[in-house]
């Protein structure tokens, strides 16, 4: 079967011989959509791939968010999710000055975090692992979060393309917020009308050969 | 979320270098597509769209009673909301300081041109005057919602038509319209504004340019006459800085003016 565009209500396929995957359900008509976006099929299983709404926090994701408020033992993290994060104390990987916590992480600081637990009381966060932490230069770009798998890629195959061509590094944030950081300006800018062209883009077939032919286009 | 300060740094830098995150240089202003006679109910409408920024505005006219202190005059009424589908900062409720200041810096270049003769909208001195509301809805806020207002309620009362009257009956044939226009001046007042980011002046901020602004300055004007002005933000402007945001005002009425002619007329 094609991928194809449904919204939500729409029946994807008929008939009993398949499963409904994530974003479907079953009903007497078939696999029905839950959500709006792409249908794909692999062994039977129908899933959707979906195009909009909000993220939802999953452990091990790595997510760029803004310091919100300074508390007694941590910082409190808005990670764009329908919960604040919070970084703790305890998983700052460096000696912190407990009477000075806003020389670590001020208020309005953006960080390179990773989701290490949720629960019902929120999120929590950590900075113990490699290429974690605060963002001192380089611009921001919000995306909408379901569109980050397509900014990356194929075990990362789109991300690879932007940095080798337009020579930035670039840390995705599973929230759909990517900091891009260049050796000049003009280059991140470049780098960030990339990552547009593709959040645009992103129902599209053959995406990867898509921006390809653009950079060419660009570079003229 | 709001625009974090590591952006507000790379915008300061880049227009070091002249440049601006849109490709646009300080004084570029986006595209402005104007459509006129929009909401079927309104009197007078009209839609701005600069880029991404969307407004509609719309004139509703009504009889009602002239204030004391200019008895043989028409009254005018400029409101604006900040409607909550157009940005995620905006809520519902009450008009909160913004949109008040919109409306008040939109009402302030309309009054203070003289675009509208209050005049001839006197039915009765003293008794009885037209009422005119003009109310300014924000649908989509991508930076400089000060100018689309101003454009928007300046494209809307060119849309105007009089509503007919019943005077013996005391009210309004809703849904009838007379041949009459509003009377306007042939000078078109806009309300325009500067920006001041770092040392730079800029037009037509986006989003993330206005979020890094230190100061803005507003200056309403027709046919080379500066006739209102408003100064917002906590930034300061010294006095050089004053000189310069005038001079950039002048240039850019004269651009954007052009730009309108075509759906002013």
């Amino acid at each position: 079967m094609e991928r194809k565009i449904i919204i939500p209500g729409e029946v994807i396929i008929e008939g009993d011989s398949y499963l409904p995957g994530e974003g479907t359900t079953k009903t007497s008509e078939g696999i029905v959509a839950l959500r709006y976006g792409l249908a794909e099929e692999s062994n039977n299983l129908i899933k959707v791939i979906p195009l909009t709404g909000v993220y939802y926090p999953r452990r091990g994701n790595i997510v760029i968010g803004k310091v919100e408020n300074i508390t007694f033992n941590g910082w409190v993290i808005d990670i764009g999710a329908s919960d604040n994060g919070f970084l703790s104390l305890m998983e700052v990987p460096r000696f912190v000055n407990k009477d000075a916590l806003d020389e670590v992480l001020n208020l309005g600081e953006m960080v390179v975090l990773k989701i290490w637990a949720i629960n019902k009381r929120g999120v929590d966060l950590s900075l113990k692992s490699r290429g974690l932490g605060k963002i001192d230069e380089g611009i921001l770009v919000h995306i909408n979060s379901n569109k980050v798998p397509r900014v990356i890629g194929k075990e990362g195959s789109m991300i690879s393309l932007i940095k080798e061509e337009t020579g930035c590094q670039i840390t995705v944030g599973q929230n759909g917020i990517i900091w891009i950081k260049g050796k000049k300006i003009d280059d991140e800018v470049f780098a960030k009308k990339a990552i547009m062209f593709i959040a645009e883009n992103s129902f599209k077939k053959g995406l990867t050969e898509k921006i390809q032919e653009w950079f060419k286009e660009e570079k003229k | 979320m709001n625009t974090p300060k590591i952006i507000k740094d790379r915008i300061i830098q880049y227009l070091g270098e002249g440049k601006r995150f849109d490709g646009r240089k300080a004084n570029d202003y986006r595209e402005v597509i104007i459509e006129r006679g929009v909401a079927k109910n309104a009197d007078g409408s009209a839609r701005v769209k600069i880029g991404n920024t969307e407004v509609l505005v719309g004139v509703k006219m009504t009889v009602g009673e002239p204030y004391p202190d200019s008895a043989d005059e028409g009254n005018l009424m400029v409101s604006a909301e900040l409607r909550p589908i157009s940005s995620p900062r905006f809520e519902n409720g009450p008009p909160k300081f913004n949109s008040i200041e919109i409306g008040r810096v939109t009402d302030r270049v309309l009054r203070e041109s003289h675009f509208i003769d209050l005049k001839k909208l006197c039915i009765k001195e003293g008794e009885k005057v037209w009422t005119l509301f003009v109310d300014v809805y924000a649908i989509n806020d991508d930076g400089n919602l000060f100018d689309a207002a101003g454009i928007g309620a300046v494209a809307a009362l060119k849309d105007v038509k009089i509503p007919k009257y019943d005077e013996a009956e005391n009210k309004i044939l809703w849904g009838e319209y007379t041949d009459e226009k509003l009377s306007l001046t042939k000078e078109i007042p806009l309300s325009l504004t500067m920006y001041k980011i770092g040392k730079h002046f800029i037009v037509d901020p986006t989003r993330e340019e206005e979020d890094a602004i230190d100061a803005r300055i507003t200056i309403g004007g027709h046919d080379s006459t500066i006739n209102s002005m408003q100064k917002g933000e906590s930034g300061s402007l010294t006095m050089e800085e004053f000189y310069e945001a005038l001079d950039f005002s002048e240039k850019i009425h004269k651009e954007v003016f052009k730009k309108l002619e075509k759906f002013l007329k």
